[in-house]
C-alpha cells in the first residue's frame, strides 16, 4: 500500500504518493509543471531542465525529484517562469527552428511553450549553426537543425527486443541522434510514427506525411499546452 | 547637357524598384530602365529540404498572394508523387484548390484595382498626391473603398476556409488538399449576412466594372493610348481555349493574335522559355527560345489571358469579354491600361466560379488525395493574379529537393514594365524644362498596370517604395525625388 505524504505548490497544500516524481505528483494535483524531455511511464533524464521548481528553496528539476513529505515546492513564480523562459529562448536561439515552414507547427512541444511564455524574441544572439538534414533512411527525415537532444526517442522506440533504435553519435557540441545502423531493419513503420510522436519538436519526420492535419485541427491549434491539466483545475475550483 | 533622372522607390506596387531615365543635351530620351533592386534567393535555400515542405515554405515569398505560390509548388509535387498534372486529382482535391485559387485572384485583383490604381484613375495622373491614394479614395468615395475593402475581406475569408489561413496557410499538399468544407462554411458563403455573401460580391463585381467602362467612355485617351506598344502574350488556357486560372495548356500570341506557341504542355516548358541575365537588374528576362531576346519577350497577366483565351465559361464574365474583344475588333489589347479592364472582368469570372465550386457537394465529400508512381521532377504552373507563375523542381532519391527554378509573374512582365515605361517617359518627358511629380507618377502608373509584385519576381525582402534621380550626362546626380 502507498505511504500518503503532504507538500505544497505555491503554497497550496496537495497530496502525493510517497517516492512520485514532482512532475507526476503535481500532475495529480492538477498543477501544470512544463516539460519537453520527460515523457510519461519513462525512467526521467533531466536534459531539458524546463520543469525545474524550486524545492525548500534549491533549483530542482521536478521530472526527477521524488516528492517528500513537508516539501515546499515555488513553481509559479516570477523568478521560476523567467528561468524556464530563459531555457526555451536558449533553445530557439541554439538550433535552427523556422516555425514558418515546419510540419510540426502547430503540434510542437517547444513552440508552444514560446507560445505559453509570450516570447516574442530571444534575449540570447541567435547562434545559426550550420547542421544538417538527414534524409537518408527510406522511412524518416532527421533534420538536426530542430534537434533538443531530449533523448526522447532514444528512450521511448524500442524494437520487440527492447533494444533502441535510435543512439546519440559524435560528442560535444556536434552531438546528433541516429537510428542505429544494428536496429535498422527492424525500425517499422509503426515505429517510424511514434518516434515522429514521440519527438517534442520536428526533428524526426516521417517521409511524406507533412501537413496532412489541416490548421484549426492541430494539437495546439485550440488548447494551449498544459491546458489540460490546468482546465481540470479550473473547473473543480468552480465546483468547489 | 545631358541628364538622369531617377524615380526611386516607385509606389504603390509590391516591392522595391527604381526607375532610370538618362536625357541628352536636347531633352530626348535615351534610355529608360526599370531597375529591381532585391535579392534574396529563395531557390538556393529550399534545397535539401524535404519536397513535401516546398509548397508551404515557398509562398513565404509573397504576402500578397501566397495561394499562387502554395498552388503553384503544390501542382509541381502532384507531378512528383505521380498524382498527375492537374487534372490527376480527386474532384474534392481539384475543386477546393480551384476554390482556394479563385478566392486569391478575388482578393489580389481587388487589392490592386480598389487600393492601388483607383486613385490614379479617381484623382487623376497630375492628381494632388497628398489625395491620390487609398485615404483619399475612402474619404471622397466611401462606397468604392467599402466595397474594395469587403471583396477583399470575402476572398481572403474564402482562402481561410480552403488553407486554414488567410496568409500562409498549408491546405495544398502533394496529391491534393487536406481538408473539405463543413455545410456551415459552404452555407457562410452562400447565403452570409449582407454583404459577405456570392450574391453581393458578384454584384459588386458587375459595379466595378460598370464603373470602370464608364471611366473609359470620359477617358479613352488614357486608357487606350498611354503605354500601347506592341507585345506578344502568353497564359495558360484550358485544352479547349477557355481562360482557366487553375490549369491548361501554355499558349502564346503575337501582338495581331496569331498563335506563335501551341497550347504545349508546361511539363516541358524550358524546351520553349529562357531567361536572360542582364548586369543592371535582379529580376531576369524570359523569352520564348524560337523567336530570340529582341523578339521573343512576352506579357502575363489578366491583359494576356483576355488575349489568348477564346471564351470564358461562366456566362457574366464571357458577356463582358465578348464586349472587350469586340472593342479590340477581335485582336488582341497592346494596351497596357487595358489590363485595369481585363482584371475587373476575372473578379466577376473568380467570384462566379466561387458559387459555382460552393454549390459542388465535391467540396464537402470525398476524398482527398491521390498518389501514383513518383518521379524525380515537377513542373507546376498556375495563373496568378499578376500571370503565369512557372515552378520547376527536381527532387532526390532521399526526397530532398535538388533544384529550384521559379519563373514569377512580374519576371514575365519585366520587358514589357520596361517597353511600357520607356513608352511613358518618351510622351511625358521629352523636352520638358522641368520634371514634375505628375510626370514622375506617370511612369508609376504604367508600372502599376502590370500590378507588380517586386518582392516575388526577385524573391526579395524589403520595403515598398519607388525613387526618381536625374543624372547629367556625367552621371552627377542633379535632383532626386524619392516617393
Amino acid at each position: 500500500m502507498y505511504q500518503t505524504i503532504k507538500f505544497t505548490i505555491d503554497g497550496k497544500e496537495c497530496i502525493a504518493k510517497k517516492g512520485q516524481y514532482l512532475v507526476d505528483a503535481a500532475k495529480e494535483n492538477n498543477i501544470y509543471i512544463p516539460t519537453l524531455c520527460n515523457v510519461e511511464g519513462v525512467k526521467p533524464k533531466g536534459a531539458c531542465r524546463i520543469c525545474t521548481v524550486k524545492v525548500n528553496g534549491r533549483l530542482m528539476t521536478a521530472c526527477t525529484t521524488p516528492v517528500a513529505e513537508g516539501m515546499a515546492i515555488e513553481n509559479n513564480t516570477e523568478e521560476i517562469i523567467d528561468l524556464r523562459k530563459s531555457i526555451v529562448e536558449l533553445f530557439f536561439v541554439e538550433g535552427n527552428h523556422f516555425c514558418p515552414a515546419c510540419e510540426k507547427s502547430g503540434e510542437c512541444d517547444l513552440q508552444a511553450l514560446a507560445y505559453k511564455f509570450l516570447i516574442m524574441a530571444p534575449r540570447f544572439p541567435f547562434q545559426f549553426p550550420v547542421r544538417e538534414l538527414d534524409a537518408t533512411n527510406p522511412k524518416i527525415v532527421k533534420d538536426h537543425n530542430r534537434c533538443i537532444l531530449c533523448k526522447r526517442c532514444i528512450r521511448v522506440i524500442k524494437d520487440e527486443e527492447g533494444k533502441n533504435i535510435y543512439a546519440f553519435k559524435k560528442r560535444g557540441h556536434k552531438v546528433e541522434i541516429i537510428v542505429d545502423p544494428e536496429s535498422a531493419d527492424k525500425f517499422t513503420d509503426e515505429l517510424a510514427e511514434k518516434s515522429m510522436e514521440i519527438c517534442p519538436v520536428g526533428a524526426i519526420l516521417v517521409k511524406e506525411k507533412g501537413f496532412s492535419t489541416p490548421i484549426g485541427q492541430r494539437k495546439y491549434d485550440k488548447v494551449p499546452i498544459g491546458s489540460d491539466i490546468e482546465k481540470v483545475t479550473k473547473i473543480k475550483n468552480e465546483v468547489l | 547637357m545631358g541628364q538622369k533622372i531617377t524615380i526611386e522607390p516607385v509606389t504603390r506596387v509590391e516591392g522595391h524598384g527604381k526607375v532610370t531615365i538618362h536625357i541628352d543635351n536636347e531633352g530626348k530620351i535615351l534610355q529608360t530602365r526599370l531597375h529591381i533592386v532585391e535579392f534574396r534567393g529563395f531557390e538556393r535555400f529550399i534545397q535539401g529540404r524535404p519536397y513535401w515542405e516546398a509548397p508551404v515554405l515557398v509562398q513565404r515569398l509573397c504576402g500578397i498572394c501566397p495561394v499562387s505560390h502554395h498552388l503553384a509548388a503544390a501542382k509541381a509535387m502532384d507531378v512528383i508523387v505521380g498524382a498527375g498534372t492537374g487534372e490527376g486529382l480527386t474532384p474534392t482535391g481539384e475543386k477546393m484548390r480551384r476554390l482556394m485559387h479563385y478566392g486569391q485572384m478575388f482578393q489580389s485583383h481587388s487589392l490592386h484595382f480598389f487600393h492601388l490604381a483607383s486613385p490614379d484613375l479617381l484623382f487623376g495622373v497630375n492628381g494632388d498626391p497628398a489625395i491620390r491614394n487609398v485615404i483619399g479614395v475612402a474619404l471622397e468615395h466611401q462606397d468604392l473603398a467599402v466595397q474594395g475593402v469587403m471583396m477583399r475581406k470575402f476572398g481572403q475569408e474564402i482562402i481561410r476556409a480552403t488553407a486554414g489561413k488567410k496568409i500562409h496557410g498549408t491546405g495544398a499538399i502533394p496529391g491534393g488538399i487536406n481538408k473539405s468544407l463543413t455545410q456551415e462554411e459552404v452555407d457562410s458563403f452562400l447565403k452570409g449576412d449582407d454583404p459577405l455573401n456570392i450574391d453581393k460580391m458578384i454584384s459588386w463585381s458587375k459595379d466595378a466594372l460598370k464603373f470602370f467602362k464608364d471611366y473609359h467612355k470620359t477617358h479613352k485617351s488614357i486608357i487606350d493610348e498611354f503605354a500601347e506598344f506592341p507585345s506578344n502574350h502568353l497564359s495558360l488556357v484550358r485544352k479547349d481555349g477557355a481562360l482557366d486560372l487553375y490549369h491548361g495548356v501554355l499558349r502564346a500570341v503575337d501582338p495581331e493574335g496569331k498563335i506563335i506557341l501551341h497550347d504545349i504542355d508546361y511539363q516541358d516548358y524550358n524546351k520553349y522559355i529562357e531567361e536572360e541575365v542582364r548586369t543592371w537588374s535582379y529580376m531576369k528576362f524570359p523569352y520564348l527560345k524560337e523567336f530570340g531576346k529582341d523578339n521573343g519577350w512576352y506579357t502575363v497577366g489578366p491583359l494576356a489571358r483576355m488575349n489568348t483565351a477564346e471564351f470564358i465559361d461562366t456566362p457574366l464574365a464571357q458577356k463582358e469579354f465578348e464586349k472587350f474583344k469586340a472593342y479590340n475588333n477581335g485582336k488582341p489589347s497592346n494596351k497596357s491600361m487595358h489590363m485595369h479592364w481585363a482584371r475587373l472582368i476575372e473578379i466577376l469570372h473568380s467570384a462566379e466560379k466561387m458559387k459555382e465550386l460552393l454549390s459542388d457537394p465535391d467540396i464537402q465529400n470525398g476524398e482527398l488525395t491521390t498518389k501514383g508512381t513518383k518521379k524525380p521532377e515537377g513542373v507546376g504552373l498556375i495563373e496568378a493574379p499578376r500571370g503565369t507563375l512557372f515552378h520547376h523542381y527536381k527532387v532526390n532519391n532521399n526526397d530532398q529537393i535538388e533544384m529550384a527554378n521559379l519563373i514569377v509573374s512580374t519576371t514575365n512582365n519585366n520587358q514589357p514594365m520596361n517597353n511600357a515605361v520607356n513608352q511613358v517617359a518618351t510622351n511625358v518627358m521629352t523636352s520638358q524644362p522641368e520634371i514634375t511629380e505628375g510626370m514622375m507618377n506617370a511612369v508609376e502608373v504604367a508600372i502599376r498596370a502590370y500590378d507588380p509584385c517586386l518582392s516575388c519576381a526577385t524573391h526579395a525582402l524589403g520595403q515598398m517604395p519607388l525613387e526618381i534621380t536625374l543624372y547629367n550626362s556625367d552621371d552627377k546626380i542633379i535632383d532626386q525625388k524619392i516617393k
